[in-house]
C-alpha cells in the first residue's frame, strides 16, 4: 500500500471519521434496525463491505441491532478472581438472554468482554459508558432498575 | 527501593478540574522553559540524556524516538498519545487521565515541540468514554491559557479493540481501518499516521517530561538502574489486599511492589505486563523490575496459592485469541488451536503430547507473528511450561488415568 504521500494536500482523509460515523450509525438506529451501513457506504463513496470490515472489527461497534443498553461485563483475569462469574450467571439469568443477545423489549444487550481497566474495583461492568463496580449479585437487581 | 512521585506528583492534590491547581504547584513551567529558553535540539538532547524510555511496555529510547521523527523530512508531523491500555490488569493510565490531564498535555506539548509536531492525538479507549468530559475541560483551559500555541489536538475514541495499543494498528484506527498492525520497517518516525513522520507515546511517558525539564536529565539518570532511568508506575490487583496504583523507582523488586505496597499473602504467582507479559511464580519474586529484567506495561495481577495455574494460562489466552486482528495466520491460527489444547487440559481431558503441542505452537508464534500479540503469547507460554510445568504435567496425567479405568457397569 503507498503510504508517502509527496505533500500535505494529498492526504486523503476521507474515512478519518468512519469509526465515529459507524458508531453514530449505531446510536440512531436503536433497537429495532441494523445500523444503515450502506447508507453511509453511499456516502463515504466507499464499498460496502469496508464499512462492514470496520464495523464488525471493533467490539463497541458492530452490524447488528442493539438494545438501549448495553452492558459490558468483565472476564478477564482480575475480575474473574473477583468471583465474576457468579455475577454474570445472575445478569443473564435476570435478563433471561445470554451474552451476545438483546432483550426481547429492546432494554440491554449483554456482552462478555475482556479487560476494561477497572480491576481494582472488581468485579466489574459497565452498561453505556458508566462503570459500576464491586458488583455483588445483590447489587445487579438495583443497577438493572435504573436503566429503563 | 522507595517509592517516588515522579509521575504522581500532583495525583490527589491537584483539581484535575481547575487548571489553577496545577499552575499553584509550579504546572507549566518546564513547557515554558521548552518554549523560550530552548530551541528543539535541546529539547531532544536533555531527553536523551535523561535516558527515558517508552512506558507502554516496549521501553525504546525517547530522546532516539525523537531524533528520527525530527530529521524525517515532511512538513507535516504527528505526536500520538496512546491512551489505549487495555492490557489485562492495566489501569494506571485511567487513574493518570482522572487525576492529572494536564501533565499529560504539558509533556505533549513538550514533545509535540521537540520534534516539530503540527498536530496532536490523544487516542483514548472506548472504555474510558466516561473521562472525556474532563480531558476536554482541562484541554480547554490549558488552550485558554494559551500554553499551546496553534497546536491542534483532537481526542480520537477508540470503538473497543485491544489490538490498537499497538502503535501501527493504533494509526490505522485513526485513518478509520481495521486497527491491524503494519509491517515494519518504515518505522512510524519515517512514516506514521498518513504516512507522515509520528511519534506516539504511552501517557505515562509523557507524564515524565516536565520532571525531566524541571529538574535536569541528570536528575533523572541518577534514579533508578544502568538501563533504566526514573520510576514506573503499576496497577495491581487480584488476591491482593490494597489493588491501586503505585509508582516504584525503576530496579525496586516485585516484592516490594507485591507484598509489601499491595499487601498479598500466600502467593502462588504473578503476572506482569497482562496476558502477554511474565508470569513469574513465587521464588521469583526478587526479580527487579527494570528493562533489564521484567517491566511490561505497568500491569500486574496476582496469584494466591488456593488459584489453577492451568486455569490462569488458559484464561489468559482466550485473552489472547478473542484479541488476535486476525491479520496474520500464525497469530490467528495458532491462538485458537491453543485454546482448544488448554481448554481439554482444564476439563480433565488433556492428552500426551499436549505440552509439546504448546511448545511447538510457542516457537511458530514467536517466530512468525507479525506484532506483538502473537510474540508475547509465547511468552505467556514458556513462561508458563518453565515454571508450572508440574501443574500441566498432573492435570494431564490425571486425564489419562481416569480415562484408562474400565467403564462403571449401570447399578
Amino acid at each position: 500500500m503507498e503510504r508517502t504521500p509527496s505533500s500535505p494536500t494529498d492526504i486523503d482523509r476521507g474515512r478519518e471519521r468512519l469509526v465515529d460515523l459507524i458508531r453514530e450509525a449505531l446510536e440512531q438506529a436503536g433497537p429495532a434496525a441494523p445500523p444503515d451501513l450502506p447508507g453511509l457506504a453511499r456516502s463515504l463513496k466507499l464499498p460496502l463491505s469496508e464499512i462492514f470490515g470496520v464495523a464488525s472489527f471493533y467490539a463497541f461497534l458492530g452490524v447488528k441491532p442493539r438494545g438501549r443498553h448495553t452492558i459490558r461485563i468483565c472476564r478477564s483475569l482480575p475480575c474473574h478472581l473477583a468471583e465474576a462469574r457468579g455475577v454474570r450467571e445472575r445478569l443473564e439469568k435476570m435478563l433471561g438472554i445470554e451474552p451476545g443477545q438483546t432483550t426481547a423489549d429492546g432494554r440491554f444487550t449483554l456482552e462478555v468482554v475482556n479487560c476494561i481497566g477497572a480491576c481494582d474495583q472488581a468485579p466489574a461492568m459497565l452498561v453505556d459508558h458508566e462503570l459500576h463496580g464491586r458488583l455483588t449479585i445483590r447489587k445487579i437487581a438495583r443497577i438493572l432498575k435504573s436503566y429503563l | 527501593m522507595p517509592q517516588e512521585r515522579v509521575v504522581l506528583k500532583h495525583c490527589g492534590i491537584i483539581d484535575p478540574g481547575d487548571i489553577e491547581t496545577y499552575l499553584a504547584r509550579g504546572g507549566f513551567q518546564a513547557l515554558q522553559k521548552a518554549q523560550e529558553e530552548m530551541v528543539p535540539q535541546e529539547i531532544v538532547a536533555a531527553v536523551k540524556a535523561s535516558g527515558l524510555r517508552g512506558r507502554g511496555g516496549a521501553g525504546f529510547s525517547c530522546g532516539l524516538k525523537w531524533e528520527l521523527a525530527r530529521g524525517a523530512p515532511g512538513e507535516e508531523k504527528f505526536i500520538i498519545v496512546n491512551a489505549d491500555e487495555s492490557e489485562m490488569g492495566t489501569f494506571k493510565d485511567r487513574f493518570l487521565l482522572q487525576q492529572d490531564p494536564f501533565t499529560l498535555i504539558e509533556g505533549m506539548a513538550i514533545a509535540a515541540r521537540a520534534i516539530g509536531a503540527t498536530q496532536a492525538y490523544i487516542y483514548l479507549r472506548a472504555e474510558y468514554h466516561r473521562l472525556l468530559p474532563g480531558l476536554d475541560r482541562a484541554l480547554d483551559q490549558v488552550r485558554a491559557k494559551g500554553f499551546l500555541g496553534g497546536l491542534p489536538i483532537t481526542v480520537f475514541e477508540g470503538a473497543g479493540a485491544y489490538i490498537c495499543g499497538e502503535e501501527s494498528a493504533l494509526m490505522e484506527s485513526i485513518e478509520g481501518r481495521r486497527g491491524e498492525p503494519r509491517l515494519r520497517p518504515p518505522f512510524p518516525t519515517t512514516s506514521g499516521l498518513w504516512g507522515r513522520p509520528t511519534v506516539i507515546h504511552n501517557v505515562e511517558t509523557l507524564m515524565n517530561l516536565p520532571a525531566i525539564l524541571n529538574r535536569g536529565p541528570a536528575w533523572f539518570h541518577g534514579l533508578g538502574t544502568a538501563e533504566s532511568a526514573g520510576t514506573k508506575v503499576f496497577s495491581i490487583s487480584g488476591d491482593v489486599a490494597r489493588p491501586d496504583v503505585y509508582e516504584l523507582v525503576l530496579g525496586s523488586t516485585l516484592r516490594e511492589l507485591v507484598m509489601d505496597l499491595a499487601g498479598a499473602e500466600r502467593v502462588q504467582a504473578v503476572q506482569v505486563g497482562g496476558a502477554g507479559g511474565r508470569l513469574l511464580p513465587a521464588k521469583r519474586l526478587d526479580t527487579p523490575l527494570c528493562f533489564e529484567a521484567v517491566l511490561g506495561s505497568g500491569g500486574v495481577v496476582v496469584f494466591n496459592e488456593t488459584r489453577d495455574m492451568v486455569e490462569v494460562v488458559f484464561r489468559s489466552v482466550s485473552f489472547l485469541a478473542e484479541e488476535s486482528c486476525g491479520q496474520c495466520t500464525p497469530c490467528r491460527e495458532g491462538t485458537e488451536v491453543l485454546l482448544e489444547v488448554l481448554e481439554r487440559m482444564v476439563r480433565e481431558d488433556g492428552a500426551a503430547g499436549d505440552l509439546d503441542t504448546l511448545q511447538i505452537l510457542a516457537g511458530v508464534l514467536a517466530d512468525a507473528s507479525l506484532c506483538g500479540l502473537g510474540q508475547s503469547t509465547a511468552v505467556l507460554l514458556r513462561d508458563a511450561l518453565a515454571y508450572f510445568r508440574a501443574d500441566f504435567e498432573n492435570r494431564i496425567a490425571q486425564a489419562v488415568y481416569l480415562r484408562g479405568l474400565p467403564a462403571q457397569r449401570p447399578a
